[in-house]
């Protein structure tokens, strides 16, 4: 059994990852989701960098004229740089796409946004058994 | 009495940050505690060995994203509607962690030398490399840049589709001689005229 | 008699000053982090950032007019193009003087040397998008809140 103590720091990062699933999944504004997803990502990241600590091992970088350096594995790192930067360009892109939802339908929260839409949708049928032509006309929406 | 190691306060710490981000209902206040929320990681990273990833950290997401929260939240809903707790999030958290924490047990233990990821001869290579052939102290530049540099193509692509996308999102494009067009319905933001225009 | 007009940001005389001490400061650690990344953690993305924090700093403090006169719009279009284009620049002049690919080595008189100068480069291209794109996407982000247009 304490051969599984030595896991503590994994047990933790996945208790990070799951507030964050937590968030994305249970709450319902848009803005509280991608910071949600933002916890999940980071947590994601932590993980490979605990993959990549080596007992007794230093930061990647080489020291003047130091011999049998242990170092920590770097490759995890590599990949984790890049996944950093790829989060936060989902996360601008995420964003930029809550603002104009916001400004197409007047609210942030999910199930307000579903319902306006289902509620278009269905108006939308009854004119379009009225007027057969009525594809360029946007739909209704609740003003702002 | 065994010590305790420096990374159990910082990981509590972070745990009840995220815990109270989830809990929050405003929104500005949550967006200072993802700010926070990215000091601690770059703290985390810095006790793993992981500078540079650290380094990326904090000025990625305690600047940037931070900034980009509060510039969202100045042009949406300030404040999260309650709503009535369901049952059915947590039940799928805890399942979804239970089977994570399963999964865990055939690990090798943290900081293990001997773990399968360490023994793969390209790391060896690569750290050799970086030594005798490239005269370059910082390993992951030179995995970055040179090993890995391919990668480090796309992820630039990446970046700058990131900006081209937010362009297309965000800013209505008019060029300095334009006329002036017709006021949009609020929900196309795009100008696509109705009648033939340039 | 209370004035009832708010303060903007740039009559604040601690924001002001402090800003002013500050971001030439940041924008040196900026460059130095970029041409340092290969000697200590550093490189293209975090100086990138860190350049841009700086005129992000700016534009928060001053006013986006003001920040949009020194980073002008078509800057930061063309420059977040321009440093992928650097970067699949390099890997072409690689190819065109006989080797792979992004494989530096050909680029100067021996091969250490010219995987020095090829990190360099790509680097700089790195840092140049970067830049570029995060200071368009605090562009996009200010001026959508400044138009009448768009939710207030």
């Amino acid at each position: 059994m304490t051969g599984l103590l030595g896991l503590w720091h994994y047990w933790m990062i996945i208790a990070l990852m799951m507030v964050g699933l937590y968030i994305v999944i249970a709450r319902d504004n848009l803005v509280k989701k991608i910071m949600g997803l933002n916890i999940f990502q980071t947590s994601v990241i932590l993980f490979y960098v605990a993959l990549a600590k080596v007992e007794g091992g230093t930061a990647p970088i080489i020291p003047e004229g130091a011999e049998h350096v242990v170092y920590s594995n770097p490759l995890p790192h590599v990949l984790m740089l890049t996944a950093i930067v790829v989060g936060v360009a989902t996360t601008a892109l995420g964003l930029a796409l809550c603002v104009r939802i916001q400004e197409a339908y007047g609210s942030n929260e999910e199930d307000e946004i579903v319902r306006m839409d289902v509620e278009g949708l269905a108006r939308r049928g009854d004119r379009a058994e009225s007027a057969p032509h009525a594809d360029d006309v946007p739909p209704e929406e609740v003003p702002a | 009495m065994p010590s305790i190691p420096v990374e159990l306060p910082i990981f509590i710490l972070h745990l009840l940050t995220a815990l109270l981000i989830a809990r929050l209902r405003g929104l500005f206040s949550a967006a200072m505690l993802t700010g926070i929320f990215s000091l601690l990681s770059c703290c985390l990273f810095t006790l793993m060995d992981a500078v540079d990833v650290a380094f990326t950290e904090a000025a990625v997401g305690a600047g940037i994203s931070t900034v980009l929260i509060l510039g969202t939240l100045a042009l949406t809903d300030r404040e999260e509607r309650q709503r009535p707790a369901r049952a059915l999030p947590f039940v799928v958290v805890i399942v979804t962690g239970a089977a994570l924490i399963y999964g865990t047990f055939d690990m090798p233990p943290f900081g293990a030398a001997d773990a399968p990821i360490h023994m793969h001869p390209v790391v060896q290579t690569f750290v050799h490399g970086a030594e005798h052939d490239f005269h370059i102290p910082n390993i992951v530049t030179v995995i970055l840049a040179s090993y890995r540099g391919y990668d480090t193509l796309g992820e630039t692509a990446v970046i700058f589709t990131a900006g081209v996308g937010v362009l297309l999102l965000l800013v209505e494009g008019k060029r300095a001689g334009d006329p002036p067009s017709e006021p949009d319905h609020g929900s196309d933001g795009s100008d696509v005229p109705r009648d033939e225009a340039a | 008699m209370i004035d009832p007009t708010p303060m903007r940001m740039r009559d604040k005389i601690v924001l002001r000053v402090v800003s002013k001490l500050l971001i030439p400061f940041i924008l040196l650690f900026g460059l130095y982090v970029q041409f340092h990344g290969d000697f200590g953690p550093g490189g293209g993305f975090q100086a990138g950032v860190i350049f841009a924090a700086g005129f992000i700093l700016y534009g928060l403090i001053f006013g986006l007019d003001e920040v949009e006169t020194v980073v002008p719009h078509r800057f930061v279009e063309i420059g977040s193009a321009l440093g992928v284009l650097i970067y699949g620049g390099v890997g072409v002049v690689n190819m065109m003087l006989g080797a792979n690919f992004l494989d530096y080595s050909v680029l100067a008189h021996d091969p250490a040397h010219g995987r020095h100068y090829g990190i360099l480069a790509i680097e700089a291209g790195v840092g140049l998008t970067v830049f570029a794109t995060m200071m368009l996407i605090f562009y996009a982000f200010a001026d959508r809140g400044r138009r009448p247009g768009g939710a207030a």
